[in-house]
């Protein structure tokens, strides 16, 4: 993956996947750093799934003995000397953190989160989700439930025409950051 | 700076739109594969740019929705259509260019774009 983001919108899945009715992702950036979490209300997963979920070779999927997501998140954020930690409870959640060190050669660049979080809401538009991006001391934070309040219940998220405003909010939201931030 | 509040603009314009679009029956359903392999292959921009051809186009006739991994991870970008009545056509390593002329030639005026599909790939 070449983004960060990519790897938000992948992992986020999972979430979705796991039945998940809240998710709260937060993107930090201080100084050398880069973290994310992903954290869920969903089935959560067994000690013994917990202990063997960052091997390619463990997956929940039928089709095929393979699931690459998280491997591929431990095997890029430990590349740049961060690491991954999952906790999982079963009937509680799941939280995925990943820690990238910015500075290293192959810390990937945080990329377009504003694709990636109006992505998830139109894939899951009753999904509950709060987006809290920080910049070293600034921060922006989106919660579905605003975006629910504006539009009532007749109109969708998903709809193309509110996804595509959302987009153009988020970037205008990410680039003000950004600017003000680096 | 662009506020939330303005989503309301779009709820009032939508209200009225609502009773044009057609029922759940003869939708067109358009289902990108947003698993790991389709999001590493470029599967995010693609989706993205049938949203936008879509809203720009106006095709309230149909529903674009994600799924998980379809099961030919090295053709990713996959992109499934499903015209009511007729038979699922797969379109794979797609590009956002490839994006426009699927919609004009296979949405809009139902010729599929045979070079696209999985059938001509493969």
């Amino acid at each position: 993956m070449k983004e960060i983001a990519l790897y938000v919108l992948d992992i986020a899945q999972n979430s979705i996947t796991a039945g998940a009715k809240h998710l709260d992702i937060t993107l930090a950036e201080e100084t050398g750093r880069i973290c994310f979490t992903i954290a869920d209300d969903g089935r959560g997963m067994s000690p013994s799934l917990l202990a063997t979920v960052s091997d390619p070779f463990t997956t929940t999927r039928t089709t095929r003995k393979m699931g690459l997501g998280l491997p591929l998140l431990r095997l890029a954020a430990e590349q740049t000397g961060g690491r991954l930690d999952i906790e999982s409870t079963e009937g509680v959640g799941t939280t995925v953190r990943a820690l990238f060190c910015a500075e290293h050669i192959d810390c990937p660049p945080v990329g377009d989160m504003a694709g990636t979080i109006t992505l998830l809401i139109q894939g899951a538009p009753k999904l509950e989700l709060t987006y809290t991006h920080q910049v070293e001391e600034r921060a922006f934070r989106l919660d579905t439930r605003q975006i629910r309040a504006e539009l009532g219940e007749d109109v969708s998220p998903a709809e193309p025409e509110v996804i595509l405003w959302l987009r153009d909010y988020l970037q205008e939201q990410e680039a003000s950051l950004e600017k003000i931030g680096g | 700076m662009k506020s939330l509040a303005e989503l309301r603009a779009i709820r009032e314009r939508m209200a009225k739109q609502i009773d044009l679009r057609e029922s759940g029956d003869d939708r067109i359903r358009v289902v990108v594969g947003m698993a790991t392999c389709g999001i590493a292959a470029g599967a995010r921009p693609v989706l993205n740019a049938f949203l936008e051809e879509v809203d720009k186009r106006q095709l309230k006739n149909v529903t674009v929705s994600q799924t998980g991994c379809i099961g030919v991870c090295r053709l990713e970008p996959i992109v499934e259509v499903y015209v009511p009545g007729q038979e699922k056509v797969t379109y794979v390593k797609m590009t956002p260019d490839k994006v426009a002329s699927v919609v004009s030639e296979h949405l809009v005026n139902g010729r599929v774009v045979e070079e696209y599909t999985i059938g001509a790939a493969e």
